[in-house]
């Protein structure tokens, strides 16, 4: 049976990694390289790196971060942040991404999952859908940062891109993230219901207990910055916590 | 120190992604040589045809090259080649992903899509069990397909692996392995993997 993964998110700025509150508020928490290491010697699934470079020299370092987090990690590494086109997918992968998740540049062009899909493979192609609840129940597609509400129901907005060739998506609660109150559960059951593919919950995790509650929600994956950062858990302790209460985790 | 480890000639097919599998190489002390040139395959100690996008595409560029006849010749010899996970599917006769063409036809099977009562792709870590005895011990590998060989094929040792029901995760007949996981992806486990069949050694053994 396929195990639950867990999986640190690095938010990378300028080569370094940052942390912050609802994608703002940027506190400086260490070197890439040196953290993707630590994690897979902790036991972590597979890593996420998120660019939130505001600029194209950033960018450029972006890539260079890439390239050094690879030599040294022997576990998948999926990258994002202003990720528009296939040409910006294949710098990511050929500097050592094994998969890439395009956000925004989906919304306003969706055809870019099945550029990335058809070029790259579908286990390449990574939708990172970021998702606010709506009065009245629901919730709608949210893009740049968080900055601007589209309108877009988000469970409609992942079935059209698995539709288009996303392999697997990243559901990011922006009413949650940064807020340590756990994953919105209902939005993770209905998603992992309405698609075929894994379902990574992100965006609000604190504690062992909110990612149990993500992967019993219906979540595959369970995505965490902070609890892992600032050192006051390690994904080591978070699996057997897991694995104490049932849920299949590769140790 | 340590004798140097003999380099392994990497086959690119053009869509492949192999920045991961070049890094997993120069981690344990291999230099990897990346080829497209069938006589370089053919005269080549060891020899690894990563996994390449979709089936089809994977032998239409191989035929192109002519890559598919000296991949045959190695794999027919016994000589070390190692296949990563569409790498595996070629080898057999032919995969639901791609009606009517022809696989590599060395290993007796068709390529066939997950059920629909699980995830697919399997995206993730899952347990191999494998026979001792050969390049791999039992543990947890990293996957990322959505056809696999669904059953244990004739005249090949095989891994297994449960996902909507048992798959082949792994095959070797001689030096040639074929894995439809990711060694270069799959952390300590995977590289215990490729350190072995480099070496041409036989696996400790014992599950992990």
């Amino acid at each position: 049976m396929i195990t639950a993964r867990i999986i640190p998110c690095l938010d990378v700025r300028d080569g370094r990694i940052v942390k912050g509150i609802r994608f703002q508020g940027l506190q400086d928490a260490g070197d890439p390289a040196e953290r993707a290491a630590a994690y897979e010697a902790q036991g972590a699934d597979e890593l996420v790196i998120l660019d939130v470079s505001a600029t194209t020299e950033g960018r450029r370092t972006a890539a260079e971060t890439v390239r050094r987090v690879r030599d040294v990690l022997s576990i998948p590494l999926t990258v994002g942040g202003g990720v528009r086109s296939v040409d910006d997918a294949r710098r990511l992968l050929d500097a050592g991404a094994d998969k890439v998740a395009v956000n925004t540049a989906a919304v306003r062009d969706p055809s870019v999952i099945t550029a990335i899909a058809e070029r790259f493979g579908r286990q390449c192609a990574i939708l990172a859908l970021d998702a606010a609840a709506r009065e009245g129940g629901g919730w709608e597609v949210v893009v740049s940062s968080g900055r601007e509400r589209t309108g877009l129901d988000a469970i409609a907005w992942a079935r059209e891109a698995v539709a288009r060739g996303a392999g697997e998506i990243v559901l990011t609660s922006w009413d949650r993230d940064g807020t340590r109150l756990g994953y919105d559960l209902d939005l993770l059951a209905a998603a992992s219901s309405a698609v075929p593919v894994p379902i990574v919950a992100s965006g609000g995790a604190d504690s062992a207990e909110h990612l149990l509650q993500g992967l019993r929600a219906g979540a595959d994956a369970v995505l965490a910055a902070s609890i892992f950062h600032y050192g006051e858990t390690t994904v080591g302790e978070v699996k057997a916590y897991l694995a104490d209460h049932g849920i299949e985790v590769r140790r | 120190m340590n004798a140097r480890l003999p380099d392994i000639t990497v086959v690119v097919t053009g869509v492949a992604n192999l920045a991961s599998v070049l890094a997993a190489w120069r981690r344990l002390g291999v230099t990897p040589h990346v080829t497209e040139d069938p006589d370089e395959v053919r005269r080549a100690d060891r020899v690894e045809l990563p996994g390449v996008g979709s089936f089809g595409a994977a032998m239409e560029r191989l035929r192109e090259t002519g890559l598919d006849a000296a991949l045959s010749e190695r794999v027919d010899a016994g000589r070390p080649t190692l296949a990563i996970c569409v790498g595996l599917q070629v080898l057999c006769d032919a995969s639901e992903e791609s009606p009517g063409v022809t696989g590599l036809g060395r290993v007796p099977g068709t390529v066939a899509r997950f059920p629909d009562r699980v995830r697919v792709p399997q995206f993730g870590w899952n347990r191999v069990e494998a026979p001792a005895g050969g390049p791999l011990e039992s543990g947890y590998a990293y996957f990322a397909n959505s056809y696999r060989l669904p059953v244990a094929p004739a005249g090949w040792t095989a891994a297994i692996t449960d996902h909507g029901g048992p798959f082949a995760s792994a095959l070797w007949r001689g030096d040639v392995l074929a894995c439809q996981f990711h060694p270069e992806l799959s952390g300590a486990w995977g590289l215990g993997m490729l350190s072995c069949w480099i070496r041409g050694e036989v696996a400790p053994g014992g599950d992990r």
